[in-house]
């Protein structure tokens, strides 16, 4: 038997498991490119999308509904101004939602959206967004957060209607993360 | 060298750097881990005797449930198929000893501290871990009990046991045969150890990976699988299942070669196919990766994704159904005998293909709508690990304990053990399927009352699984402290290396390579 040879391939393993541990934490940014590439996830824009001029397609009408959710031991009053719109692609639409802090503390708070049907999702182009920041309110506090959107004109003609869901979480002790820093765009 | 012995007392097993002290400690740590997970098994199957909460809190149950999962896969299967190889590798390619012999003793020493370590966090405030052995986040990080950090803990120990076993399998293998020892030449059991090894050094680091990114987010602030932070828990899922799907092969295809090494001896006739055996074996360890997310048909994935990992997972019944064929095959027209080793590896082989049908139906993306999470899933997950990998390390503990201790196990018991078993693990799982296809839900402490016959089966037929093996305990110690000397072939005629060395195999073997015809 070879000394050699055994610490060959030892070393070789060694630099395998290395690597796959490396590999399972590049799951994490790849999952996330897939989901971008594919929609999948109804995951959206987490930066402000810059509009390029153009034409509206008035031929097609979509119904875009609002949903907004508390996340468990969210104390906030959450709501969409207004629940449908119908749009027109490529027309840009502005709405706002309403959030007021009814505790007595200074609370902050992160929206989490997300778009049914999924395959909408990389169609959906939010030019502003209160989701793009968290929202800090003090006690008894409200505020109206606009939300500026443009539906794509090459959205896929047998989606009718959009869903955008906003889910809304407590970040008053976790702070400072940041949704873009873990995000893929 | 060769008349060199075993050191006295403690200090043996402390510091042995010996292939077959090491597979002894690994055998025997597995068997306390089975019976450790076994009466956590019992508490489930008390509390489940009746509908209503009787015995424990729905958060202890929960604890039972993940424990006994956690234990079972970790601490029982996993460490009883490493023990064997330790035990079994070397004697069957014509080595001295394994290639790392001190890394070998430190890969088993760390793990009774990792198990320790686990169930310490029985007797802590919060509770022991209470999220599945699957720890989905976010059960497993908002809101898991402070005792998370410890199961993190013991899981890195347990990886880091497993990738020291798989490396030290692996350069064993790849260098210590004997001259003349091909690799197309190897027993099927050293095959599949090998492709073993494989799977579980490209897959525990990335269990390894997801228990430090759980570690992270509940300690570090990280959001890897908080949605508040930008991150996503459907992302754990597919970690964690790239990781858990070549897991369920790593425990069984040591199995498989078990099998394949007992049947040919019982049957007096060679393997049947022993190229697609070993191509088999390598195809399932291929499409092991790429069926993973067949765990999470019902996250939410587009049609695409659904129908890509239905027939993938599909895919892996022809390698399987090529070995189960290969067994038939060569029990075919062969003068059988049923030894205690051949029941259990007959059994295996009927029971095994029930499971891999059942997992057949899982695969079903549409009809998986209906059995997630039921006690359907729970009937397919037993049925393969059960008689599969269970019966497995049963058969090979009695087919090469004669060669271990110099003695013969007594048949009568061993045939008793292998009735008890059967009858018991079939009184306990069979009627899950049934209660799981009529809608009982999975990891509940209480039910409806349609299903209370059914669970009153299962519980007694656990109970009499869990007693059946206290029983096998009797056995094992009684062979090892006498009995009728075992004969150097042990048995009629079986092939390989390990019978052609005296009974019990000294201590020291093939410090000269054996001549391989």
């Amino acid at each position: 038997m070879s000394q050699a040879s055994v610490r060959k391939i030892f070393i070789r393993l060694v630099l395998v498991t290395v690597g796959m541990f490396g590999f399972g934490f590049a799951l994490v940014p790849l999952y996330d490119l897939f989901c971008d590439v594919t929609g999948l996830n109804g995951k959206t824009n987490t930066e402000a999308f810059i509009p390029v001029a153009e034409l509206i397609d008035t031929s097609r009408e979509i119904k875009v509904q609002f949903i907004a959710t508390n996340n468990e031991n969210m104390s906030w009053e959450f709501r969409p101004e207004v629940f449908e719109v119908t749009v027109h692609p490529g027309e840009e639409v502005q709405t706002t939602f309403y959030a007021r802090n009814p505790s007595s503390d200074r609370m902050v708070a992160q929206a989490i959206p997300s778009i049914a049907p999924g395959r909408a999702a990389t169609y959906f182009h939010k030019t502003e967004c209160f989701c793009f920041n968290q929202q800090t309110l003090s006690g008894g506090e409200q505020i109206d957060m606009p939300l500026k959107f443009i539906v794509d004109r090459d959205v896929p003609r047998n989606v009718n209607t959009i869903t955008l869901s906003y889910t809304l979480f407590d970040v008053t002790k976790t702070g400072v993360i940041q949704t873009d820093s873990l995000v893929a765009r | 060298m060769s008349d060199h012995g075993p050191a006295k007392g403690f200090g043996r097993w402390l510091f042995t750097t010996n292939h077959k002290d090491i597979g002894t400690m690994y055998l025997w740590f597995s068997f306390a881990m089975f019976l450790l997970g076994g009466v956590f098994a019992l508490v489930i199957r008390s509390e489940l005797f009746q509908p209503g909460l009787q015995l424990v809190e729905p958060e202890f149950f929960n604890q039972m449930t993940t424990m006994h999962g956690l234990v079972m896969v970790f601490g029982a299967v996993m460490p009883g198929f490493v023990g064997l190889a330790n035990w079994l590798v070397p004697m069957m390619i014509g080595a001295p000893d394994m290639a790392l012999p001190r890394m070998n003793n430190w890969s088993f020493w760390i793990l009774p501290f990792a198990f320790t370590m686990l169930a310490s966090t029985l007797l802590m405030d919060g509770g022991a871990p209470n999220f599945g052995w699957t720890f989905y986040a976010p059960l497993s990080t908002t809101y898991a009990p402070p005792s998370v950090t410890y199961f993190i803990f013991a899981v890195h120990i347990m990886g880091a046991s497993s990738i020291m076993g798989s490396i030290n399998i692996i350069a064993t293998i790849l260098n210590l045969r004997a001259p003349g020892m091909t690799m197309m030449k190897m027993p099927l059991f050293v095959w599949t150890w090998l492709i073993t090894a494989y799977l579980l050094i490209a897959v525990m680091p990335i269990l390894a990976g997801v228990v430090t990114m759980m570690l992270m987010d509940i300690h570090f602030g990280t959001s890897f699988f908080n949605a508040a932070g930008g991150g996503d828990p459907v992302l754990f899922q597919h970690v964690f299942w790239f990781f858990g799907h070549p897991e369920v092969y790593i425990m069984i295809l040591p199995a498989f070669g078990v099998i394949s090494a007992i049947i040919p001896t019982f049957a007096r006739k060679p393997l049947f196919g022993y190229a697609s055996m070993v191509y088999a074996t390598s195809s399932i360890a291929f499409l092991s990766f790429i069926v993973w997310a067949h765990h999470m048909f019902t996250v939410g994935m587009p049609l695409a994704g659904e129908l890509f990992f239905m027939y993938a997972t599909m895919l892996i019944a022809v390698p399987t159904g090529v070995k189960v064929f290969n067994w038939v095959t060569t029990m075919f027209r062969g003068s059988m005998t049923f030894e205690t080793p051949m029941l259990f590896a007959i059994a295996f082989v009927i029971l095994f293909t029930i499971g891999g049908f059942s997992g057949l139906m899982l695969a079903i993306a549409p009809a998986d709508f209906q059995y997630h999470d039921t006690y359907f899933v729970v009937a397919h997950f037993h049925y393969v690990l059960v008689p599969g990998s269970i019966f497995s390390l049963f058969a090979a503990v009695y087919y090469w304990l004669p060669k271990w201790c110099g003695n013969m196990y007594d048949e009568r018991l061993g045939k008793a053990h292998f009735w008890l078993s059967f009858v018991g693990l079939n009184l306990t799982f069979f009627p899950m399927h049934f209660v799981g296809l009529a809608g009982m839900p999975r990891r509940i402490p209480d039910y409806a009352l349609q299903f209370a016959d059914f669970n009153q089966i299962s519980s007694i037929g656990a109970f009499l699984f869990g007693f059946s093996q206290v029983f096998f305990l009797y056995i094992i110690i009684k062979t090892i402290r006498g009995g009728e000397k075992a004969t150097d072939q042990v048995w009629d005629n079986p092939e390989g290396l390990e019978w052609t060395l005296p009974s019990p195999a000294p201590y020291h073997t093939f410090t000269t390579p054996p001549a391989i015809k």
